[in-house]
């Protein structure tokens, strides 16, 4: 359940700035980039060899583009972690700890440059959260993605370049290998079973003793899948079923890599088939290279079980 | 590094040269106090374990540094880097091999830019992938 309480006290914080613009401690400084190159193996000499650097494409000694954010961060002030949020952002992750929303991870950082910065320029960066999704269930668990932009500007003002940020806060998934070891390892899932409600249970039934039937109007006679209380033709709610003798082609196709899901072999292809009596059914395609199905490819049904689910399948013929 | 691409010689397809980087707490360390971050998970072992993790682990704007760098080994001097964008997955930890491998996936002659897909793989998956647009002298 998404928690609403945390959801309206981080609404207040979308659109808002973190604060007042970051100004870098140091103006953009060679040594700093020679640091930095160290760091990096970056042997690029437009970044320290003044003569290489005056016949290059850059005219002089530039800062590598990729040191943007390092001109702003604020340095050995980020190493005491009790201390009390700087800024709306610093905040907002306080707020998310609170609601238990203790992991954090980045996922995405996308910095665009204006261009390159020389030496002496001062930087100074204007940073805005600009969304947070909604609840997302992760691999890591349940969490909220926080989407950050980042504008940097030089001392004349002009934008040098942009970031984006996202990070997952997110409540951490309880390992099972965290539980204390009292027995075998929990058992795999299985598929999940399709929903029989009142309107389709009848086709499930039928699957479950090895037929696969199609809905038919008793005012009209148009057939229809998948099924529902009314046709749509004639707008009858009068219906009978007629058998479908599992022949049909592919109409269209795709192989799904991810998300996993439980109880399948991914990758598995899905295909929307154009069964002979007109109407179409989503079945999965087995026993055929993912490469060689293709838009019109002949297709035979059967019904089978898998996964612990029975299932109409499809099979290549001719 | 190489002397330099020009935009001319570059075709869709083109691989990088390879670049595998061994991970030592020292380009971690080095690379997130080269880089300003002081946030402990980076520097503090015990911080890191806190978290989770068995050891320190790379900053992104390291990880940037590092796609930047393969990328101009490649493109040279001459080179301008655009933009780099890259998805954060599997961490870099002291003791595994970085290993950055890239391909030119678009050449847009009239903009004269290339863009160039990323990958930085580690024992444990993809630590970044993503791409990198860059302007080259014609």
């Amino acid at each position: 359940m998404p928690d609403r309480a945390l959801e309206q006290a981080f609404a207040a914080y979308v659109g808002q700035p973190f604060g007042p613009p970051e100004q870098g401690r140091d103006p953009v400084n060679e040594p700093m980039i020679r640091q930095w190159c160290d760091a990096m193996g970056d042997q690029n000499p437009v970044y320290w060899d003044a003569g290489a650097a005056a016949k290059s494409a850059h005219g002089g000694v530039v800062a590598p583009p990729t040191m943007l954010q390092a001109w702003i961060l604020s340095g050995w002030r980020m190493a005491s972690a009790d201390r009390p949020p700087q800024d709306r952002q610093e905040e907002l992750h306080a707020l998310f700890q609170q609601h238990g929303y203790t992991g954090v991870v980045a996922t995405n950082c996308e910095q665009e440059y204006a261009r390159y910065l020389k030496p002496g320029e001062r930087v100074r960066a204007e940073a805005v959260i600009e969304a947070i999704s909604e609840e997302k269930v992760t691999a890591l668990g349940t969490g909220y993605f926080i989407v950050t932009r980042t504008t940097f500007r030089s001392d004349a003002g002009d934008a040098v370049g942009s970031m984006l940020f996202r990070v997952l806060r997110f409540k951490p998934e309880k390992r099972p290998e965290a539980q204390p070891a009292a027995g075998a390892a929990p058992a795999k899932p299985g598929r999940i079973p399709p929903l029989r409600g009142h309107d389709n249970g009848w086709w499930w039934e039928a699957i479950d003793r090895g037929e696969i039937l199609i809905q038919k109007c008793s005012g009209c006679g148009a057939l229809r899948h998948p099924p529902r209380p009314m046709c749509p033709e004639c707008q009858s709610t009068e219906w009978g079923t007629t058998p479908c003798a599992g022949h049909g082609s592919v109409h269209s196709h795709v192989v799904m890599h991810h998300p996993p899901m439980p109880g399948y072999d991914f990758p598995v292809a899905i295909a929307l088939i154009d069964l002979a009596e007109g109407t179409r059914l989503v079945a999965n395609i087995v026993d055929c290279p993912f490469e060689e199905i293709h838009i019109g490819m002949k297709v035979e049904a059967s019904i089978e079980e898998m996964g612990g689910v029975k299932m109409p399948v499809f099979r290549r013929i001719g | 590094m190489s002397v330099g691409r020009r935009l001319s010689q570059v075709k869709v397809g083109e691989e990088l040269p390879p670049l595998d980087v061994p991970l030592t707490a020292a380009i971690i360390v080095g690379g997130a106090i080269a880089s300003r971050d002081y946030t402990p998970v980076h520097h503090d072992r015990s911080a890191a374990q806190a978290t989770g993790m068995s050891d320190v682990f790379m900053n992104i704007l390291t990880t940037n540094g590092y796609v930047g760098r393969f990328v101009t080994d490649w493109a040279g001097p001459d080179a301008t880097i655009r933009k780099v964008a890259i998805k954060l997955g599997a961490p870099n930890l002291p003791g595994d091999t970085m290993k950055l491998r890239g391909r030119v996936a678009k050449v847009d002659a009239q903009a004269g830019q290339v863009e160039v897909e990323v990958v930085a793989k580690n024992n444990w998956g993809d630590h970044a992938t993503g791409s990198v647009t860059l302007a080259l002298p014609r």
